[in-house]
């Protein structure tokens, strides 16, 4: 009898800092039994195996911002029958997004001073712009729960269970005092994907967003109870222009404070 | 003559992105090329107009391995930049952050990318099928380093709780007392671990290196020191400007280090053992005794011993901090800012990781330096393959260009860490 078919999982890297692809060497409970359930055909960080496509599952990591990656992640869609990006970089650009503000002239002249480096794009674009992305999983870095019900899921065709709410939901969940409301720390909570379990406030520290904006978030509201707390509109900017500066939703909240 | 190039497109089992090109004429190595071509990310430019107190965070996402160097060298230069001087349980506590990191970092790299190497296998998985004890012990022994960051920082990548002066929530001494069950298993598992390391066959590859590490009168370095070598270098960390150059180099997108003075240096687990030895805990220094290492070890491929003498040393080093600690009063010094420039170094666990800020009087980041250890290492990892090929070069291609492989991994390269810079200028001759 021919053995059932393993299906092949893939990760890709582009821009990035590899936070994302650790997160499943760290599942120290899960590993081996992913491994058992998958072919890892290719993974780099962790094994020499290369495996030819098709992939059944690719998970991508990292954002676009080379003319050499906006070709190969095109490869990379044509070889994978699920493409699932995984995390802030490949979701929403990442840290390194933050070039898309620059002046431009100053960003040409930071590229100028190196005129025959290999071409890096003005911008960092998360991977949904260059293909069609099956399941987006936020978080700088993801959460490697959310990383091991991804694949469950997909072993069980059926959609992944990740929650679109808000931080707040999470805090709750989890009894932590509402830093905003009890001591006055500003917070990105109530705009925020949930996904991390609420971590910062657990800590006695506002969220500071890295999991990106929730569905349907009052930006403008939040901004206002900020300011009502003393945050400077300098201060706003650089909050919404971190670690998912290029989400639309903090995108637009941070240029209104672009002076 | 016949002439061979030796190509290997995707290094694998490190983290990041490079290659290696070796050009070969008859048994004479003619040309070495160690390529980082992971995209640059420029967080020297993007911190330029921050907040001294996003430092921490933004840094750390250089490296999702390593994050809690970048944090620790952050924090220091930014304290160093305003004299502010942090409370002693603090330290403390920061030292404890830098144990987990070296834990689970360097157990990730003895077992999952680097024994593969020494036995045969593509990876740890494969591994695993041989070897099932060694990997589920190894697997447990990462998750201990890991408990240790979550504990501290939030969670094990890209922690939620280092701040410029301290931390935000600081644990209780009664938070900490699970975490210290957990090493005392994983100080017995790191023993077990050197002992294990210690019988993998090694190539007869000494060399006489030029080791860069941080000194500490008493400690075995984490934090702070001076800058020593073993060629005569003894400096503080705000005289690094003066004392290394970074090389622009046209086949690379990381920037090479060298000492201004003699040129390729080593940073990293046999830098530091080498140099400081006497600062290990006793358990630690006999264990390397009875690994069959001397004080000072000069051959590379042995790093997997150094590495698990060092995770044991961090449990050790773990338990006693745990053990002395008291929980501060407040979380974190009060921060004054003031135009001023800060600097400092710390151990990442691939070696020392250096940071300098300069700082305007609202603690605006003027002007960001940052110098990883791989950048540092660059000019050796090249030197070795130069040194060792000719003593593989009889064997068959693919186990040829394996050995190469390993010599890189021999380093630990973290090759996203080496590609955040600024600015790059290419020479041409």
């Amino acid at each position: 009898m021919a053995q059932p078919h393993k299906p092949k999982l893939a990760v890709w890297k582009f821009a990035s800092c590899d936070g994302c692809q650790l997160s499943l060497l760290d599942c120290e409970d899960e590993l081996l039994e992913i491994a058992g359930r998958v072919e890892i055909a290719s993974f780099p960080e962790a094994s020499r195996t290369r495996v030819s496509g098709p992939y059944d599952l690719s998970l991508v990591e990292g954002s676009i911002t080379t003319p050499h990656d906006a070709g190969r992640i095109q490869e990379v869609r044509r070889a994978s029958r699920f493409l699932v990006t995984i995390g802030a970089c490949a979701t929403s650009g990442g840290i390194q997004a933050l070039r898309n503000f620059k002046d431009v002239r100053e960003f040409t002249s930071i590229v100028y001073a190196t005129p025959s480096y290999i071409e890096t794009l003005a911008t960092s674009t998360p991977i949904a712009d260059h293909v069609r992305v099956d399941f987006e999983l936020r978080g700088c870095p993801i959460n490697k729960e959310q990383l091991v019900e991804v694949i469950s899921a997909f072993l069980h065709g059926r959609k992944p269970n990740t929650p679109p709410h808000s931080v707040c939901i999470e805090c709750k969940l989890r009894s932590t005092v509402c830093v905003m409301v009890a001591h006055g720390t500003p917070c990105l909570g109530p705009v925020t994907h949930a996904g991390c379990g609420a971590i910062c406030p657990a800590y006695h520290r506002g969220c500071y967003g890295c999991f990106g904006p929730k569905e349907t978030p009052n930006t403008a509201s939040l901004s206002r109870r900020w300011d009502e707390l003393g945050a400077s509109g300098q201060t706003l900017l650089r909050v919404y222009r971190s670690f998912n500066a290029q989400a639309e939703a903090f995108r637009e909240e941070s240029n209104v404070y672009e002076q | 003559m016949n002439s061979k190039t030796i190509k290997v497109d995707m290094l694998a089992r490190v983290e990041g992105e490079g290659a290696l090109y070796v050009r070969l004429k008859g048994d004479q190595v003619a040309d070495v090329k160690f390529k980082i071509f992971e995209p640059p990310r420029f967080f020297e430019a993007l911190l330029r107009g921050r907040s001294f107190a996003d430092a921490p965070d933004i840094t750390a996402r250089i490296c999702g391995i390593c994050p809690v160097a970048y944090q620790m060298s952050a924090v220091h230069a930014m304290e160093d930049a305003f004299g502010v001087q942090i409370d002693p349980q603090i330290r403390a506590l920061r030292r404890l952050l830098y144990c987990g990191e070296w834990i689970e970092s360097h157990t990730l790299h003895v077992f999952m990318l680097h024994a593969p190497d020494f036995l045969g296998y593509a990876d740890v998985v494969q591994m695993a099928k041989d070897h099932p004890v060694v990997v589920k012990r190894a697997l447990e022994l990462k998750k201990v380093g890991n408990a240790v960051i979550t504990l501290l920082g939030g969670r094990a990548i890209h922690p939620v709780n280092v701040r410029v002066g301290g931390f935000y929530k600081v644990p209780s001494k009664r938070e900490l007392a699970p975490l210290a069950e957990q090493l005392k298993w994983a100080r017995d598992a790191a023993l077990e671990t050197v002992r294990w390391t210690a019988g993998l066959p090694f190539p007869d590859f000494e060399q006489d290196y030029e080791f860069v590490a941080l000194q500490h009168p008493k400690e075995y370095p984490f934090n702070e020191g001076r800058l020593v070598s073993n060629k005569g270098l003894n400096i503080a960390v705000r005289e690094y400007d003066e004392t290394f150059v970074e090389e622009h180099i046209p086949y690379t997108n990381a920037l090479h280090s060298r000492l201004k003075a003699r040129g390729a240096y080593f940073v990293g687990p046999l830098a530091r053992y080498s140099l400081n030895f006497d600062r290990l805990s006793p358990l630690a220094q006999e264990a390397a005794r009875a690994a069959g290492l001397g004080t000072i070890c000069q051959n590379p491929f042995e790093s997997i011993i150094v590495r698990s003498i060092e995770i044991l040393y961090a449990c050790d080093e773990a338990l006693h901090l745990i053990d002395a600690y008291e929980m501060p009063e407040r979380p974190a010094a009060e921060i004054p800012p003031c135009a001023a420039t800060g600097y400092a170094c710390t151990e990442a666990p691939r070696g020392m990781l250096y940071h300098r800020y300069q700082l305007d009087e609202t603690g605006q980041i003027l002007d960001a330096k940052i110098v990883p250890p791989t950048s540092q290492n660059q000019k050796i990892i090249e030197d070795d393959l130069r040194r060792f090929i000719p003593q593989v070069l009889q064997l068959p291609e693919e186990q040829l260009t394996w050995r190469c492989e390993q010599t890189i991994r021999n380093y630990d390269p973290c090759i996203s860490c080496a590609t955040h810079f600024l600015k790059l200028h290419i020479t041409r001759e």
